[in-house]
């Protein structure tokens, strides 16, 4: 049975923080809410990181998720006054999107309980800090010749195309005059 | 503070690091000692800087005065030092407004998460060698994830007054925040090269032999100027240009939720100085700081200062660049900067180590060990320096040429009002 000590506590708060926070995403009408609401949801997810001892990842959650992407759905936002304040946000597809996401949602959760289930024997319990590695580790198995190097630098190629994209996207076209 | 059943033996002598054991021997539960010891780090840490922030008000008030020829604060108490004493009291008991429309709650949210993110910086500054909230693995990731939340502060608060003007400082004051954070973290990354970590005391360990800005003056400087632009003070006072958007995001704001909005941006800029001293001063080392380990705060405190009063030096005699020339700076400049300054430093400590130069870890704290390796790395930011000063110059007489050129050919049209457009 699921033992009440202060991790199981932090598991649940944190827990509560995500599901309240992605709730209020759907629920709210009001667009900046939303966002806010999804700020508060991917701090859950934070320090689930950090439950995990994966400090380092913990970090680069905040900075990623909330230092960039979020501000830049809220700058979006609050760009678009007139989306700020709709009255009517649902729409008729609400249902193939609810549909959608329970679907997800079922394979997701076959995904991640299939491969565990029947595992329950004593012996198989592993400690997380013997299995996780800190910022170090990470840094070296992205640049290992055995490691992952080459789907890091796929991931660079791919940030640095969409960077170059967006440049060219938000590039003046009498840019060559000036 | 992890303290394990290990310390228990250990005397009540240092009272701040074994608290919890001394507790424990006076026949408290473990777990309540621990937390108990714990709470009260994490108070001391948070107040410290709450308490220090009013009297660094009076002394940037007694600062600027000079500098602008006037006495400054001399009524309240001696020398007026109770004067930010009084300024709290009366914004306490001004009316609190909050506008028609506004969202009352983010309203209310905004000013505690200004506090909140920069009290939060405190739990990983390094005060002594003993001395630390968290010695996190992660330190500067965690100073640069927290920061990043600022952001959010900034949104919130102009958006939930329902003002326009509010709303455009908001704007302005996040594309100032978001693109100097491009070069302050790559400017961070520097000392994480030479130090080989990113903990606050392994960097300060790093700098036993050598400080950093010896070693790094161009990413002290970056780090230095994007860390100014983030505190959003002159000359980067854009969000708060009086003539253009009266007082930035936090306009609507009255009463004690400015003044937390105020204390949060003088917190902010002690905050930026005591990081500062400790990434690149040195941080706790000093004289005789490996016997009395408590002697590194006084040391602390006071390259803390000397930051400090260059910053307000820099406020108060530096006039406020226009928007797009803050961009100019940032993209054109400090970011190509930086990115140079990151290849150029991994090649040369790549090189002081194969030539041999790096000092044996047994002399690591030595200076004269450490000096072959300081001169190389020295030598290198002062070429690259050389090099973008000279890029700047020639840039700088371009655009004079143009701007004569320009004038040149207005210059014959006639007087009258059309000659502007």
């Amino acid at each position: 049975m699921i033992e009440l000590n202060a991790q199981t506590i932090a598991f649940a708060i944190l827990s509560a923080l995500i599901l309240g926070g992605g709730l209020g995403v759907v629920t709210t009408r009001n667009l900046v809410h939303g966002a806010l609401w999804l700020i508060l949801s991917l701090l859950g997810v934070a320090g689930y990181f950090v439950l995990l001892s994966a400090p380092f990842l913990a970090a680069v959650q905040v900075l990623v998720y909330i230092g960039a992407i979020a501000i830049l759905i809220v700058f979006a936002v609050m760009l678009t006054r007139s989306m700020t304040s709709l009255g009517e946000v649902r729409n008729r597809q609400w249902w193939i999107s609810a549909i959608t996401v329970v679907l997800l949602f079922l394979l997701l959760a076959v995904g991640i309980i299939l491969p565990v289930w029947g595992r329950g024997a004593p012996g198989d319990v592993t400690t997380l800090s013997a299995t996780v590695g800190g910022a170090v580790e990470l840094g070296e198995a992205l640049v290992a010749g055995d490691g992952f190097v080459l789907p890091f630098e796929v991931a660079s190629i791919l940030l640095t195309a969409a960077m170059i994209g967006a440049i060219v996207v938000a590039r003046d076209e009498e840019d060559g005059q000036a | 503070m992890g303290l394990t059943g290990g310390d228990v033996l250990t005397t009540c002598v240092d009272f701040i690091n074994t608290l919890a054991p001394c507790l424990v021997r006076a026949g408290w539960h473990g777990d309540i000692a621990n937390l108990l010891s714990l709470l009260l780090g994490v108070v001391i840490v948070a107040t410290v800087p709450l308490l220090t922030v009013i009297l660094l008000i009076w002394i940037e008030r007694k600062f600027a005065a000079r500098i602008q020829d006037r006495i400054g604060p001399n009524r309240v108490g001696p020398y007026g030092l109770l004067q930010s004493l009084a300024d709290a009291l009366k914004m306490l008991t001004k009316e609190d407004i909050t506008p028609t429309g506004a969202d009352r709650v983010l309203f209310n949210l905004a000013p505690i998460i200004t506090f909140a993110t920069v009290v939060l910086i405190w739990a990983i500054i390094p005060f002594t060698p003993l001395h630390i909230g968290a010695d996190l693995s992660i330190g500067i990731l965690y100073f640069v994830a927290v920061g990043s939340i600022g952001a959010v502060k900034v949104m919130i608060g102009g958006w939930s007054s329902n003002n326009k003007y509010a709303l455009l400082g908001a704007f302005r004051t996040i594309a100032l925040i978001v693109s100097y954070e491009v070069p302050m973290i790559l400017a961070l990354l520097v000392p994480v090269l030479m130090a080989g970590s990113m903990g606050m005391q392994d960097l300060t360990h790093a700098q036993g032999g050598m400080w950093f800005i010896v070693m790094s003056p161009l990413a002290a400087i970056i780090f230095f100027i994007a860390n100014l632009a983030e505190t959003g003070r002159s000359p980067f006072d854009l969000l708060e240009a009086e003539s253009e958007l009266i007082a930035g995001y936090h306009i609507e704001y009255s009463g004690f939720k400015f003044g937390m909005f105020m204390a949060g941006e003088f917190m902010q800029v002690f905050t930026v100085a005591v990081l500062t001293a400790v990434l690149f001063l040195g941080g706790w080392w000093g004289p005789f700081v490996d016997q009395v380990p408590a002697l590194g705060f006084i040391w602390l405190g006071l390259k803390t200062a000397v930051v400090y009063l260059f910053m307000l030096l820099i406020r108060n005699t530096v006039p406020r660049f226009r928007i797009d020339q803050v961009m100019n700076i940032n993209w054109k400049f400090m970011v190509p900067l930086s990115i140079v300054l990151i290849l150029l430093q991994s090649f040369l400590l790549r090189l002081v180590d194969v030539l041999g130069l790096r000092p044996a870890p047994e002399l690591a704290n030595d200076l004269l060990a450490n000096l072959p390796q300081t001169l190389v790395l020295l030598a290198g930011n002062l070429v690259l320096g050389a090099i973008f000063l000279l890029l700047l110059q020639r840039h700088g007489r371009t655009l004079r040429k143009a701007d004569e050129a320009l004038a040149a050919v207005r210059e014959p049209a006639p007087a009258g009002g059309m000659a502007e457009a």
